[in-house]
């Protein structure tokens, strides 16, 4: 999409697919050896090592791991905004060495500017830019119908919920069609009940939109529940352990959390933490 | 999502309950100063004390009645200095915090002198700031900035500091300039740090000025105090205090009406308590 923004936004639907079809194969974000520490050498601190893995365009990648091993770190390289230490990451072909802007960014906090309706909070992404904002409107209110917020669209931040809010900042995230949306717990600080929910609207908007994904999580379930692939990340410094690829079928439901092959899943990523250590029974 | 219609009445409710209980609480401190007044009125006529110690508040209001004119006519300039001095400390203070927050080197330097200007006691200076710009307004404008702009200065560094540090990771994938983030990200959401030092900064500005028109002047409502309590006009003197804490008190309030406008998600977020 890098290269026709004008027709960006309304041709989502139209020929995604076949561009789909085409590049299918094609590794779109590829990390080789990527390494990243901070500090001097004495008291360097590892976060990231040796992580090589290369997603295709479109998939959705949950990035599983306990807390503070580094795989928040491991995903904000991809944006260009924290610099990697060695290796290198390429997104469609080009390395990523200054702030790749072509993404969009939930954090695990909503962020959003209390000073501003939930409609002007989607457009500050374009406002941003630089971009003409007014030929956003349309799009921004599509998408909050899309999660079910187009009534709220003139409120303030601060009469929504926590999920309410979440979903103001996912639509931010995706106003400008990116390729590539980095996902940071963002469900992370919701109840278990309305992350559910959240979860199911994820799937539903990454059908409809069919972005490549980087999810970070630390929810086996969540993780399995979303992902095409799920990264296995052991302790700091970080790495992944194992790449699993999950095989259900889309579009998935609540249920079948409960099916044999979900479990299957589990329990082999559970397997895993208990044989690194994280988990201990 | 059915929850539009609900979110609307819930928010009127909440006004509603809101205007309630500040009209009850707004009148509950005029009663208790009334009853202070009465009380004071009491005390004054029970044990007879004498007008040139204590005046009771029916002599003061009396005086304040054979003087109005008086009062009236050096109410401007106490007023120029005190806005002069509180729009300067903002038009000084909030850049010289930006400077400060983005400039370690600008911080080193200039963080050692402000907060030797505090340490100076105001009246101590007054004199030199007369000799150096005479009887005018200037000395009173500059010694009231002098009070005024080292809170805005202090919460406005606050208030730029505190912002989350993932929305300048936001604003810096967003493809922003520093100085979009910084206009549109930043300094909005120090705001209400900022209105917080300039409700302490304009009770400071009264307190700046007055000082000043103390130590040398020939008009405003300092020089009118001096001036009556070396007459021994007692009454007149507690008349203009009067008057200078109900200016105070409606420039604190202006202030506060101003920060409720421009910052309505603020206030409100205070009120209900949030989620």
């Amino acid at each position: 999409m890098q290269t026709c923004p004008a027709e960006g936004h309304n041709a989502v639907g139209a020929d995604r697919p076949v561009e789909l079809a085409a590049r299918r194969n094609e590794a779109f974000i590829r990390f080789t050896e990527v390494s990243k520490w901070y500090g001097e050498k004495a008291n360097r601190l590892h976060a990231v090592k040796n992580v090589s893995f290369e997603a295709k365009r479109g998939e959705f990648i949950s990035v599983l791991g306990p807390s503070g091993c580094g795989k928040s770190t491991m995903v904000m390289l991809t944006s260009g905004l924290e610099k990697l230490t060695s290796g290198s990451i390429e997104i469609g072909g080009q390395p990523v060495i200054k702030p790749y802007t072509d993404l969009g960014i939930v954090f695990q906090q909503d962020l959003l500017m209390e000073w501003r309706s939930v409609l002007r909070n989607v457009l500050v992404q374009p406002e941003f830019r630089g971009f003409k904002v007014r030929d956003y409107e349309n799009a921004a209110r599509n998408l909050l119908a899309l999660v079910g917020l187009e009534l709220f669209a003139d409120r303030y931040p601060h009469e929504l919920s926590g999920g309410m809010r979440q979903r103001v900042s996912i639509c931010r995230a995706l106003i400008h069609d990116p390729d590539v949306l980095l996902m940071d717990e963002p469900f992370g600080a919701l109840d278990a009940i309305t992350r559910d929910q959240l979860n199911l609207d994820l799937q539903r908007i990454w059908q409809e939109h069919k972005k490549t994904v980087l999810f970070v999580t630390h929810s086996i379930a969540e993780a399995i529940f979303l992902g095409d692939r799920v990264f296995v990340m052991g302790p700091r410094p970080t790495e992944i352990v194992e790449d699993i690829k999950i095989d259900l079928p889309r579009p998935r439901k609540l249920e079948i959390r409960e099916a044999p092959e979900f479990l299957a899943y589990v329990h082999q990523i559970t397997d895993i933490f208990l044989r690194m250590g994280i988990l201990k029974s | 999502m059915t929850g539009g219609a609900y979110v609307v009445k819930k928010t009127q409710g909440f006004a509603a309950a809101r205007w309630l209980s500040v009209a009850i609480i707004k009148t509950r401190s005029v009663l208790l100063i009334v009853l202070v007044l009465a009380a004071w009125e009491l005390f004054v006529r029970i044990f007879e004390v004498p007008v040139y110690l204590l005046p009771a508040p029916t002599v003061v209001a009396r005086s304040f009645v054979a003087d109005w004119r008086v009062i009236a006519i050096n109410l401007p300039p106490t007023m120029i200095e005190i806005l002069a001095g509180f729009f300067l400390s903002i038009l000084i203070g909030v850049p010289l915090a930006v400077v400060i927050v983005y400039s370690p080197t600008a911080e080193s330097f200039l963080y050692p002198p402000m907060v030797a200007s505090q340490a100076i006691p105001k009246v101590a200076i007054a004199p030199l700031f007369i000799v150096w710009m005479g009887y005018g307004l200037a000395p009173k404008i500059w010694i009231a900035f002098l009070i005024a702009f080292f809170p805005i200065v202090i919460d406005t560094v606050v208030g730029l500091r505190s912002i989350h540090p993932g929305m300048l990771q936001l604003g810096r994938s967003m493809g922003g300039s520093s100085f979009k983030v910084f206009l549109k990200l930043r300094l909005p959401s120090a705001l209400p740090n900022i209105f917080a030092g300039m409700k302490v900064a304009i009770t400071l500005a009264v307190v700046g000025a007055i000082t000043g028109e103390f130590v040398g002047s020939q008009s405003g409502l300092g020089y009118l105090m001096t001036s009556a309590s070396g007459q021994m006009d007692v009454p007149l003197v507690f008349a203009v205090l009067t008057t200078i804490s109900f200016i105070a008190m409606i420039l604190f309030f202006a202030v506060e009406l101003i920060e409720n406008v421009s910052i309505p998600w603020h206030s409100s977020k205070r009120s209900t308590g949030g989620h």
